[in-house]
């Protein structure tokens, strides 16, 4: 296995030629390429749409849209990035890469499965482009559906909705097979002790998805049997209740945004310590409050309804767990700054992400603890704070971490190396677009603007002026990241094994990584993760 | 090119994260029957008088026998008996066809009589019976496709040994579908009180 600049590893080597080589495959690593390529395309295609939002609102009254397209836009674009680009984005892409990788394994316990479960997402996204462009109209409910209004629009809601279910389908394979494959599939001295952090985030990530997944498909399918049938299980009038709507919903939905945060979590924390030369800061404190974020993430949903008719006793209680997310959260945190502290900072691309990531999601962070608490919660619901800061922590926390991911670990999946001044300028006009859009929509928000709105009081003009000229840098700065990506990973300069100087295995294998990861030997592990002593980054 | 790759453990042990799982996919419905029971508890009694409950009992005999059947098979399988196996997966089947006849014919009669998903008769009784009966048709045909589901499986897992592909020393897939028809049996274990005796 010798290192040659034409070594193209799993790219080639494949039971099947050709384009059947890759949608019959079931390497993990192909799966994972082909997840990414998808989740990209949503991403831009949703982006797109983001930004078409932005450019209605930056006057009053009618810029680009009618009232209608702009409810239908909102909609589809809150249901790609969730649905299609953020629960599936590192989980489902980085996940499958690396999980078997950073175990010692060949590959995850079931790759048929794990095949379908690709298939159920590529069904799941030709669904919902069939919704948008097809039959009655796109969408107009926000990707919340919430009864009455989803249960009465003429608009494409029920195939919409089928679309999600099979989304969480393949959500739910993908967790069945990751929880197992940690289980099962540890390499002879990977002890838990010794799990990288980001697969400790993946097995909590994947328990969510296990745990909570099935009750947004009852849900969606109820809402489903509720348009075809009259079923008028959330109608007040035939005995239902539409407040159960929303519980039922969020039971889900909010354990999701830890499904989106929680694998970008551990992205960071394989980031930052190999850029800082120095094991990660609080190993188990950092394993253990990924299960606790998980756990206790479980048990918040009803923090989304304080506005919607709730005894003050459940109030007073759900804030009260919503607070206590914010302990394992804050954990994670001073745990990444303490590992910086002291350390051999090299500021290379991935690490610029990865300081960002830390930067947005703690102003996200916070401004959730303003909407936890429900006496500020009554004046912020359903402001464009909440938009703003959900976008901190879902954008800022768990796309950031999903470039980070891309800046890291694609050179190893390509055997290439991008251009990192450019990286660096992408990263630079990502993040402070970002930060002058969504801060401004925060201040908005506080002013009192309301979300999903179509037109505004003159007041309001000048903080949506800034978000959306904020939007635009944002915009240039994707552009240039992407394009960067493409044009280093296809034509860059060769990398070898190992151009960070990480610890974890799957620096130790070649780049890319030969079908099944190791060779003849099945890799034995005698050291943490985070141990660099004595490795070193090769020169490229 | 591609090292065999065997663990049974770890087979066994997805399926039971796939057996939680729809397990959450029904608590979904016992959550809504039971705000709805609290809300109407006089006319949820009343709605299931309406039911037959001589139809429920015998699908839970069939049921219930159902899953020895396949308890059974799994146990012939270990043993190597092919030819008991295959019988005792056909029972199954035979029995799990058995209960969607009969539940048609459950169905027939009560829509029959009016009582359906959105029709107005069912809307003059009142809400809590309408409630009533609308869980009871979800809840009941959820099942009733996971029933469907079962019985398939099983059929394609007889084919399989009958050619030879599951046998005695390879039985995982036998047994996951066995464990799949318990967790059928087991739902309709907390349906046919909930909607038939205890009201």
């Amino acid at each position: 296995m010798s290192e040659k600049t034409t070594y193209t590893g799993f790219w080639q080597e494949s039971p099947r030629t050709g384009i059947l080589g890759w949608l019959l495959t079931t390497d993990h690593k192909r799966i994972g390429i082909m997840y990414l390529g998808c989740i990209i395309t949503m991403f831009i295609v949703a982006a797109i749409l983001g930004l078409a939002i932005r450019l209605e609102l930056i006057a009053p009254g009618r810029t680009i849209m009618d009232a209608q397209t702009y409810n239908a836009t909102f909609t589809v674009h809150g249901i790609i990035m969730i649905f299609m680009f953020l629960i599936p984005s590192i989980p489902a892409a980085f996940g499958n890469l690396l999980l078997p990788i950073h175990i010692g394994a060949r590959d995850v316990s079931f790759p048929k499965l794990n095949l379908l479960s690709w298939y159920c997402y590529i069904v799941g996204g030709l669904l919902a482009v069939i919704a948008i462009f097809g039959g009655d109209g796109a969408p107009d409910t926000g990707w919340t559906f919430y009864v009455p209004f989803s249960t009465q629009t003429n608009t494409n809601v029920s195939l919409a909705a089928f679309a999600a279910f099979m989304l969480g389908f393949s959500s739910i394979l993908t967790g069945i097979n990751f929880v197992t494959t940690v289980h099962r599939l540890r390499c002879k001295g990977m002890k838990w002790g010794r799990l990288p952090l980001f697969v400790w985030t993946l097995y909590a990530t994947a328990w969510i998805q296990v745990l909570a997944t099935p009750m947004i498909g009852i849900t969606l399918v109820l809402i489903i049997l509720e348009r075809t049938f009259g079923a008028g299980l959330f109608d007040v009038a035939r005995g239902g209740d539409p407040i159960l709507y929303q519980h039922l919903f969020w039971i889900y939905s909010h354990p999701a945004v830890y499904i989106m945060i929680l694998p970008g979590m551990g992205v960071i924390s394989e980031i930052i310590p190999t850029f800082s030369r120095k094991p990660l800061f609080g190993y188990w404190a950092m394993a253990l409050s990924s299960l606790a974020i998980a756990f206790a993430g479980s048990l918040v949903w009803a923090h989304h309804m304080y506005a919607s008719g709730m005894s003050d006793l459940a109030i007073l209680i759900f804030s009260f767990l919503t607070f206590i997310v914010a302990i394992p959260s804050a954990i994670k945190v001073f745990n990444w700054v303490s590992t910086l502290y002291k350390g051999s900072i090299e500021l290379a691309p991935p690490m610029w992400f990865a300081l960002a990531f830390i930067f947005n999601f703690a102003i996200g962070g916070l401004g959730g603890l303003a909407l936890g608490a429900a006496a500020s919660d009554i004046h912020l619901h359903d402001t464009t704070f909440v938009v703003g800061h959900f976008h901190y922590v879902m954008f800022g926390g768990g796309g950031f971490a999903l470039f980070a991911a891309m800046h890291y670990w694609l050179p190893k999946f390509t055997g290439r190396m991008y251009n990192h001044k450019m990286a660096v300028i992408g990263w630079a006009l990502l993040f402070v677009g970002f930060n002058v859009t969504y801060m401004a929509m925060q201040a908005v928000g506080i002013m009192g603007m309301p979300r999903r709105y179509y037109d505004y009081i003159p007041e309001f003009t000048t903080l949506n002026l800034v978000a959306t000229l904020g939007s635009w840098v944002m915009a240039v700065g994707l552009i240039i990241m992407f394009a960067n990506l493409w044009h280093g990973l296809r034509k860059g300069r060769p990398v070898g094994k190992n151009p960070w100087g990480g610890a974890t295995l799957e620096w130790d294998i070649p780049s890319p990584p030969p079908l099944e990861n190791f060779g003849e030997e099945d890799p034995v592990v005698t050291k943490g993760p985070y141990e660099f002593k004595g490795v070193v980054a090769d020169e490229y | 090119m591609s090292i065999e790759h065997r663990d049974d453990t770890g087979a066994r042990f997805g399926m039971w994260l796939f057996l939680y799982t729809e397990v959450i996919l029904f608590s979904g419905l016992f959550i809504l029957y039971s705000m709805a029971l609290s809300k109407f508890p006089q006319q949820f009694a009343e709605a299931s008088h309406k039911l037959n409950i001589y139809f429920g009992s015998i699908n839970t005999i069939v049921l219930l026998t159902s899953s020895l059947t396949i308890a059974l098979a799994v146990t012939a399988i270990q043993l190597g008996r092919i030819k008991q196996t295959l019988i005792l997966c056909g029972v199954t089947v035979a029995l799990a066809l058995l209960f969607l006849v009969n539940k048609y014919f459950e169905w027939s009669e009560e829509i029959g009589h009016g009582i359906y998903p959105g029709s107005e008769h069912l809307a003059e009784m009142g809400p809590g019976v309408t409630n009533f009966f609308n869980l009871y048709y979800f809840t009941a045909g959820l099942h009733g496709l996971h029933v469907f589901i079962g019985a398939t499986l099983i059929s394609v897992v007889a084919v399989m040994t009958a050619k030879g592909k599951v046998t005695s020393d390879r039985y995982t897939l036998l047994e996951n579908s066995a464990l799949y028809w318990h967790l059928v049996d087991l739902v309709w274990i907390f349906l046919f009180p909930l909607y038939y005796l205890i009201l």
